[in-house]
Order: structure tokens, then C-alpha cells, then sequence
């Protein structure tokens, strides 16, 4: 009696995750990066009222998406700071870039929004704790025109290990050699001076609480909180504002077809209108697809993004990806994707 | 005396037939399970303590034999560097720990107070009932609370104390809230163990309330006062949303008690989903750390309270 209920039990049990597997086999699963999650979940949104395919990202950031592919239990991973070749050859993943944005410097003073102008050394400075006073002489330097007030500075940062850390300090260490030198860059690193937030909505929100706080936030979150964002000067000593255009500016000059890997950071790229802090968000698949279906269902959410995801993402202030950057993804990258000896992605249908 | 022996002698008093004894006899097995039993579900835990020392242990290890005693001399916890610091982050959990046991220790034995000896009848139970349910809040609520209300509102008190209103002082404060329910609930359940013939002698012998308090009942409870605020320590040591959000992350060590700084459990929610390799085995390794600070605390207190008894009449 005994064992022909539990037999019952096991058959039911059984049936279920069958069905629960077919339920899910209609949805992409992924993980990782959150400084793309806004436009993710837009596009995740559009393919499903388009295909009624869904998809399932996590925004766990990049290294928990990294940790998540490299164990196989999502069909993709994303992350902002790129993978090496050799990392890729390692763990068997092939990396694709998938969006762009920028990550922008924001404060909280009494400055028309948009008016104040930094560039890279006086940035570090002021996270490196060295400058402390709005009104300090270079700033003032920078800015002759602007009434600077005698407020104290509070450098807001992330607390939490992230891609968005990653861009920020990446850049801050290619423009000052004192930043390299004792804070460096990273997903997490020390800041000797300032307060900690979580997430990107943690320093938005504690920068518009702290009179005198600066911050940096990926440029979607600074919009949505109307928060005032700095001029940077770039490279080629151009004070630009954060716009999705001076983020296109910086893409334009990213030399996919000779990155290996297509690992690419996009900070400090030369140009008039490039803005400083740009980022690209790569997608992370295996090589050897063990669940083909799976993999080729997220290829083609991800040719749907590329070929019509371009409005959603600029209304996000985010840039699309060139046709021509696509044309190599397809080629190049999709090719090496494969089950059973065969490429997994053959073309649209 | 076997119950042969016993059937033997006194055949019909104390006569237990068969099937009471094989009753008798199962009884005794019952009792020997249930012995075995709880038995093993003390060594459960026994096993199940040593299980978590040992794998803290083993993962921790990379990190403790790469930087040694470095992970204990660094003033810094620099990830990217591969600089990892313990100080910081435990001076950072002990100085918040030591401020919420500041301010929730006399607050908490002032309502205690109230409670059990001034109080209306019709207030008691109201008042105690509400104190308990703060202490049912959810962490997370704290933490929004303190980033939101108190950060803000320390800032608007003391710009210049607390430039962002996050940092050491603010998460002490929350930190102290959180653990008032606690040490208010178990002072007034001790001090109302205190029999009434005693306490009304003293008042009759024209003692103050003060007077009653403060040489008749607490005297007589130290070993459970201790207790209380042991337990409150114990949950401030370990409690990490609420500080995370207030404490400011700074992951440097800065001799202060407003400014920012870090917590060993703040530092581990932070930084653990991001973290592999190396920074994981010294995330662990700080777990450790803060294992053993609350092994150590929970050992002083059990020598107070084993020196207060000692000296008790």
C-alpha cells in the first residue's frame, strides 16, 4: 500500500516538472549586469506582446551573472566589465556587446543644473578626499563664470561591488595617476573618503538628500530623479554633457573588428563629442550549447533587440549598437555557438 | 531489587502480572529513547556548531594564509587591490555595538521601571504589548527608517558632525532601538520575579522608589539584568540591513564615532554577491572574525554572571 502511494507520489511529482519544464522552455533566463537592466526589461516587455516568448533577466549584477554562466543555470550572462580572451577561452563563453549608455557624475549644490564643468584630475581629487570645499580654487579655476558656494563636499559611492564601479574608476585611473595609485580600479574598491549607497538608486537618492554631495550614477537613474549632472572634459579637452548623443559620439570610435574577444572598455575615447564615462554591456554564452533550444531562442531575442530595440533603448538614453558592430557579432561570434558540432544560430526565420 | 526477586517475596502485594510488567518494561524502553532522543538533538547542535567553525574555517583559510597577519595590521579593505583589512570593519562593528548598548541600557531599565512600579494598572499592559511589537519589526524597515528619517534629521540637528547623516554614531542609534524591546522585556520579566512581600517591605521601611529599585530588586536579579543586555549586544553585533544602509561604507579605518565606517556584517552583505576567489575566502575569514568576537562576548558574560552569583548571599 505503502510503496503504491509513493509511486503515485513520484509519478505526480514527476508529471509536474515535466510540465513546469515545458512552461519554461518559452522563457530566456538570464542574469547579471544592472546598469542595462532598464532597457532589458523594456525590450523583455515588447518581444513578449511581439513573439510571446519571455525573458527572464536577473539584475544581480555583473559578477553574480559571470558566476551564473560560468555555472551553466542561465542561457546568458551580462555583465559591464568584459571579459579577457583569454578568460572567454578558459570558461568556454563567447562575449557579444549588447548596449551602450554612460555613466555621469551627479551633485547636489546650488549650481544651475547642467552648468558646472570638471575634468578628470579635479574629479579624482574631489573622490580621493583631497579637494573638500565646492568653492575650492580648482573649481574655481574651471568654472570662472559660476558663483561657487562655501559647502562642504561629500563624494557619494557605491557600496556594492559593481559594473557601474567598474566604469567609473576605470576612468578615473586612466586620468589621474594619484587615483590609479592608491584607490585603483575595480567592481569594488576602497574610497578613502565619502558615504556608501547600494545600487544605483542608493547614491541617486543619497545624493538628493546630501546638500553638497556628488555622486555617479548610470545616466537613466540621473534623469529619472532630475538630478544635476556635470560637464566633463573628454580627451580631446571638449567640456561635453551627458547626452545619448556624446555616448554615440564615444561608441563611433571603438575599434570592434580588432578587440579580441570584443573586449572593449569605451572610457577616455578621442572625439569632440565623446562623453568620458561611456560603457558598453556585453552578453556572456557558452560555446557549447547544452540546451540548443534554449540558446537559440535567447540569439533570437537578441537579433530582435538589434534589429528593432533601438527606439526603446534611446527613449532610455542608452545607445544601440552599429549595424556594422552586429554584422560581426552574427558572423564572428553567433557562428561559434553550437550543439552537436552544428551553429545554433542559422539566420532568422 | 530486580522484580523477581520482589514477586518472590511479597507474591501478592506488590504483585504485577504479566502484562503490566511487559508495560513496565516498554515504559522503560520509551524512557530510554526519549533520553537517547533529546540526547542526540543536544549533540545535533553540538555537531551541527562545529560543522559551521569547520567549513568557516576551511574556506576562510586561502585568505588568513596569503595575508596572515596582515589581514589583521591592514587599515584598509581594498578588494580591487587585493588589500584586505579586518580593522576597519571590526572596530566599525564594536564601536556600534558599544553605542546602541549605551543608550538602549538606560532607556530600556527606565521603562522597565515604569513598568513594573510606577505604571497604572491600565497602561501596563498597552505599553509592554507595544514595546514587544517593536521589537517584531524587520530589520529592512529600520534601515529604510535610518537612511530616510534619522540620517536627515541628524544632518538638520549637526552638519557638521554628520555631514551626510550616515555614519558609526547613526547606526548606533538605530542599532539601539532595535535592541530596547529586548532588554525591556526581559529587565521587567525579571524584576516582577522579585516577590511582592519583599518589595513592600522595603517600601513600608519608607524606601523610595529609587531606593526599592535600586538596593532591593535589582540586587536580587543582577545575573538576569546581565543576561538582557547581553542578548541586546549579541543582536547588535550581528544585525546587518540596517546597519548597511546607515553606516556609510567606508572601508577605510578613521579613528571616529560619527563619520563613516563599516561593520563586519555590513561589509559581508555588501561586498559577498560580487565577490570570488581570494575576496571571497577573506569575506569568509571576516565571518569568522566576527564568530569568534561574539564567542568571546558571550564568554565574559557567562563569567560575570558566574562571578555575580558567586558573590549573590
Amino acid at each position: 500500500m505503502l510503496k503504491r502511494t509513493s509511486l503515485l507520489f513520484a509519478a505526480t511529482l514527476a508529471l509536474g516538472v515535466s510540465v513546469q519544464a515545458q512552461a519554461q522552455s518559452s522563457t530566456i533566463t538570464g542574469a547579471g549586469a544592472t546598469f542595462p537592466y532598464p532597457v532589458y526589461s523594456q525590450w523583455a516587455d515588447d518581444y513578449q506582446d511581439e513573439s510571446g516568448v519571455g525573458l527572464n533577466y536577473q539584475a544581480i549584477g555583473s559578477g553574480g551573472g559571470i558566476r551564473q554562466i560560468t555555472a551553466g543555470t542561465v542561457t546568458f550572462g551580462a555583465s559591464d566589465a568584459p571579459l579577457s580572451a583569454e578568460q572567454q577561452e578558459r570558461d568556454g563563453l563567447v562575449q557579444f556587446p549588447m548596449i551602450m549608455g554612460g555613466v555621469v557624475p551627479v551633485i547636489n549644490v546650488d549650481i544651475p543644473a547642467g552648468e558646472l564643468k570638471l575634468d578628470g584630475e579635479t574629479l579624482a581629487a574631489i573622490y580621493l578626499g583631497e579637494i573638500d570645499r565646492w568653492n575650492d580654487e580648482r573649481i574655481a579655476a574651471l568654472n570662472p563664470d559660476i558663483e561657487l558656494p562655501d559647502t562642504r563636499i561629500t563624494p557619494v559611492y557605491r557600496s556594492d561591488g559593481s559594473g557601474t564601479n567598474f566604469l567609473f574608476t576605470h576612468y578615473l585611473s586612466q586620468v589621474s595617476e594619484a587615483f590609479s595609485n592608491t584607490v585603483g580600479e575595480g567592481n569594488s574598491v576602497a574610497w578613502p573618503s565619502g558615504v556608501g549607497a547600494q545600487a544605483n538608486g542608493g547614491v541617486a537618492a543619497q545624493v538628493g538628500n546630501v546638500r553638497g554631495a556628488i555622486g555617479y550614477v548610470e545616466y537613466a537613474y540621473a534623469k529619472q530623479n532630475d538630478l544635476n549632472a556635470v560637464q566633463l572634459e573628454n580627451s580631446d579637452g571638449q567640456y561635453v554633457a551627458p547626452s545619448a548623443e556624446s555616448f554615440a559620439a564615444a561608441a563611433a570610435n571603438a575599434d570592434w573588428a580588432n578587440a579580441p574577444g570584443f573586449a572593449l572598455v569605451l572610457t577616455n575615447q578621442p572625439g569632440e563629442q565623446s562623453w568620458p564615462i561611456t560603457g558598453v554591456s556585453y552578453i556572456l554564452m557558452h560555446k557549447q550549447a547544452s540546451n540548443a533550444a534554449a540558446s537559440r531562442s535567447a540569439l533570437e531575442f537578441f537579433d530582435w533587440a538589434y534589429a528593432n530595440g533601438e527606439a526603446a533603448a534611446n527613449a532610455l538614453d542608452y545607445v544601440s549598437m552599429p549595424d556594422n558592430v552586429v554584422e560581426l557579432v552574427k558572423a564572428n561570434i553567433w557562428s561559434q555557438i553550437q550543439a552537436d558540432g552544428q551553429p545554433v544560430w542559422t539566420g532568422a526565420e | 531489587m530486580s522484580s523477581e526477586q520482589s514477586r518472590s517475596d511479597q507474591p501478592h502485594h506488590l504483585g504485577a502480572n504479566r502484562r503490566e510488567l511487559r508495560l513496565l518494561a516498554r515504559n522503560g524502553m520509551i524512557d530510554r529513547w526519549f533520553e537517547r532522543g533529546t540526547c542526540s538533538f543536544a549533540v545535533l547542535v553540538l555537531a551541527l556548531l562545529g560543522a559551521i567553525m569547520l567549513s568557516l574555517l576551511i574556506s576562510a583559510w586561502p585568505a588568513l594564509a596569503t595575508y596572515g597577519a596582515d589581514f589583521f595590521t591592514q587599515t584598509r579593505w581594498s578588494a580591487n587591490q587585493e588589500v584586505f583589512g579586518a580593522w576597519p570593519a571590526i572596530y566599525g562593528t564594536l564601536v556600534t555595538s558599544l553605542i546602541a548598548v549605551a543608550i538602549a541600557v538606560p532607556v530600556s531599565f527606565g521603562i522597565a521601571i515604569f513598568l513594573t512600579e510606577k505604571c497604572p494598572a491600565a497602561l501596563r499592559r498597552p505599553l509592554g504589548v507595544t514595546i514587544e511589537l517593536l521589537a517584531g519589526i524587520p530589520s529592512i524597515i529600520y534601515g529604510m527608517w535610518g537612511i530616510m528619517v534619522l540620517g536627515p534629521f541628524l544632518q538638520w540637528l549637526a552638519p557638521e558632525l554628520f555631514p551626510a547623516g550616515t555614519g558609526l554614531a547613526t547606526a548606533g542609534i538605530i542599532l539601539a532601538v532595535m535592541i530596547i524591546p529586548f532588554i525591556t522585556a526581559i529587565t521587567r520579566d525579571v524584576m516582577s520575579t522579585v516577590p511582592s512581600v519583599t518589595r513592600e517591605s522595603a517600601y513600608g521601611l519608607g524606601c523610595t522608589t529609587w531606593e526599592v529599585v535600586r538596593s532591593v530588586i535589582f540586587p536580587s536579579v543582577r545575573g538576569g539584568l546581565v543576561g538582557g543586555v547581553i542578548l541586546g549586544l549579541g543582536r547588535a553585533l550581528g544585525e546587518t540591513m540596517a546597519v548597511a544602509f546607515v553606516i556609510g561604507n567606508n572601508l577605510f579605518l578613521h579613528p571616529t564615532l560619527t563619520g563613516q565606517g563599516t561593520s563586519i556584517a555590513a561589509l559581508i552583505a555588501s561586498q559577498f554577491p560580487e565577490a570570488d576567489g581570494i575576496q571571497r575566502s577573506a569575506l569568509l575569514a571576516l565571518g569568522l572574525v566576527l564568530f569568534l568576537i561574539t564567542f568571546v562576548v558571550l564568554a565574559i558574560a557567562r563569567y560575570m554572571l558566574m562571578r555575580i552569583e558567586r558573590r549573590a548571599p
